[in-house]
């Protein structure tokens, strides 16, 4: 199950296990991104906390958890291939799993049609 | 994630803050009609990019793009009696009045500490009375303060004409006067740092070899209304397309040339900026500019601060507003422009260091956000200049 928040993160759920990345507007919007700094293995992460950062040739901006657990890993593909961000943002283009502590605050975040109508009045 | 960054690219300090309303362009439309992301800079709404930096940066250095950089003031200098040139001279260090018909060259607006108030292009060229007219481009973000400056230190014999009826588009790119000499057969007999009038069409353009990309190029001056004509005929040629402030930035920063509210400020000396070159032989000899008392000493004796090229280690971009610290994490130095490089694939920045560090091969230490990175002062520019400075007529 697929769900968004409204600052373009995306977190896919299977179990107790959370793969997080940003969504493919997001990518869109920062346009050719040259650098993911990803979180370490281990790293525990409260919901909202600041967990990635992501460089487009413009800008940084800061990827926050959207959920609260501990970071099981990176995606080590993004090291050499930030360009995955651009061209998979919600497939190869992950950013980090993690081990969701709390299931419940899942109920905060958006399923997909209701983000894609987010994402349309924006 | 936090704010997405589309429209507050390139910081809204550009913006002169006693202007509320950012203005319209005149090809705004043509933007929009080509898909320009429009983000407000210097006081105007601009393509921040169309298709995306990156494949724009590297179409230009590779075919040829077209910027428009009309928010730049066109400032044309004439004299009553006096020679506008020698009034020139009174603020800017360079020999103005040594200038040949239709030659150009870079010079800095000083202030009487020696202060960095902009930068500038002067050409000198005849006039419609048959006298020598100077013409100026300045930056967009400080061309009413320019003038203002300009009419404080010249005599009332001295007209300032700010040709705001004018656009300006560069077209910047090995190809770009390949593409722009088949529309405007002629361009391609100026050499770098020349210009000309010409006609396209029946419009009169002002045409100079010159740019900010570090490519050969030219920027042309016509009339607003036929811009927009212009620029779909110059992008109907294979090898233009139309290319944003965003990869303007990053080609700039590539070549090397400091953007003004960034790289240069009134805190900042043309010899603490390394721009020793616009200061003229003879005007250092004369030492009779603003600032002269100052720069001329600290060219002696050597700045405190410098402005150098950085590689950064690694992939992270490190931007404007990190610190450049010393082993023991004070503050040294700062980083005044910074981003990833696409010609180099990898990131640069610009900063001022302690003369000390300013060797090329030096090892810095930045910090950005809580993190170090490594640094290595390197030569500028970045990516070598094609400047083109002999004829590129064929058959000559």
């Amino acid at each position: 199950m697929r769900y968004f928040t409204e600052d373009h993160e995306w977190i896919d759920v299977e179990g107790a296990i959370g793969t997080v990345g940003i969504s493919n507007y997001a990518q869109s919007q920062l346009g050719d991104i040259v650098f993911v700094d990803v979180p370490a293995d281990g790293r525990e992460l409260a919901k909202g906390d600041e967990a990635a950062v992501v460089e487009s040739v413009k800008a940084a901006s800061d990827v926050y958890s959207p959920v609260s657990g501990a970071v099981i890993e990176g995606n080590p593909a993004l090291a050499d291939s930030p360009d995955l961000v651009n061209s998979d943002a919600e497939g190869e283009g992950w950013f980090f799993r993690i081990t969701l502590s709390d299931e419940g605050e899942l109920d905060s975040l958006m399923e997909e049609a209701a983000y894609e109508a987010f994402v349309a009045k924006l | 994630m936090s704010d997405l960054p589309a429209d507050t690219l390139l910081n809204v300090e550009d913006a002169p803050e006693d202007q509320e309303e950012p203005q319209l362009l005149p090809l705004d439309a043509w933007h929009r009609a080509h898909g320009g992301r429009m983000v407000p800079f210097a006081g105007y709404i601009m393509p921040v990019q169309y298709e995306g930096i990156m494949a724009e940066h590297l179409w230009c250095r590779e075919n040829a793009g077209l910027f428009d950089v009309s928010h730049m003031g066109q400032l044309v200098f004439t004299g009553d009696g006096v020679d506008p040139a020698q009034a020139l001279e009174a603020v800017l260090p360079g020999d103005i009045t040594g200038l040949g018909q239709n030659r150009m060259r870079y010079s800095l607006l000083l202030n009487e500490e020696g202060g960095v108030l902009d930068d500038l292009m002067v050409t000198r060229r005849a006039g419609e009375e048959g006298t020598d007219e100077i013409y100026v481009v300045v930056n967009g973000a400080t061309k009413y303060d320019d003038i203002g400056h300009f009419l404080d230190s010249m005599s009332d014999d001295i007209t300032i004409n700010l040709r705001d009826e004018q656009a300006l588009l560069a077209v910047q790119g090995p190809k770009a006067v390949d593409a722009v000499s088949r529309l405007i057969p002629g361009v391609e007999a100026l050499v770098f740092m020349t210009a000309g009038a010409f006609e396209w069409n029946g419009t009169p353009l002002w045409i100079s070899r010159s740019g900010y990309t570090g490519e050969d190029g030219v920027e042309i001056s016509i009339p607003a209304e036929h811009a927009a004509a212009f620029a779909d005929a110059i992008c109907a040629e294979p090898e233009v397309k139309p290319i944003g402030l965003g990869a303007r930035d990053s080609l700039r920063l590539e070549a090397g040339l400091p953007l003004y509210g960034h790289d240069l400020d009134p805190e900042t000396t043309p010899v603490m900026a390394d721009l020793g070159f616009a200061l003229s032989k003879r005007r250092r000899e004369a030492g009779d500019f603003a600032g002269a008392a100052r720069i001329l000493a600290e060219r002696e004796s050597g700045p405190a601060v410098k402005r150098v090229g950085l590689i950064v280690t690694g992939r992270q971009p490190v931007r404007e507003g990190a610190s450049v610290v010393a082993e023991d994490g004070s503050v040294i130095g700062r980083v005044t422009s910074g981003g990833f490089a696409p010609t180099l694939g990898a990131p640069i920045a610009m900063a001022y260091v302690p003369a000390a560090l300013a060797i090329v091969g030096t090892a810095v230490r930045l910090i950005q956000r809580g993190k170090v990175h490594d640094a290595t002062v390197s030569a500028m520019p970045f990516v070598p200049h094609r400047y083109v400075r002999q004829s590129t007529k064929t058959g000559a």
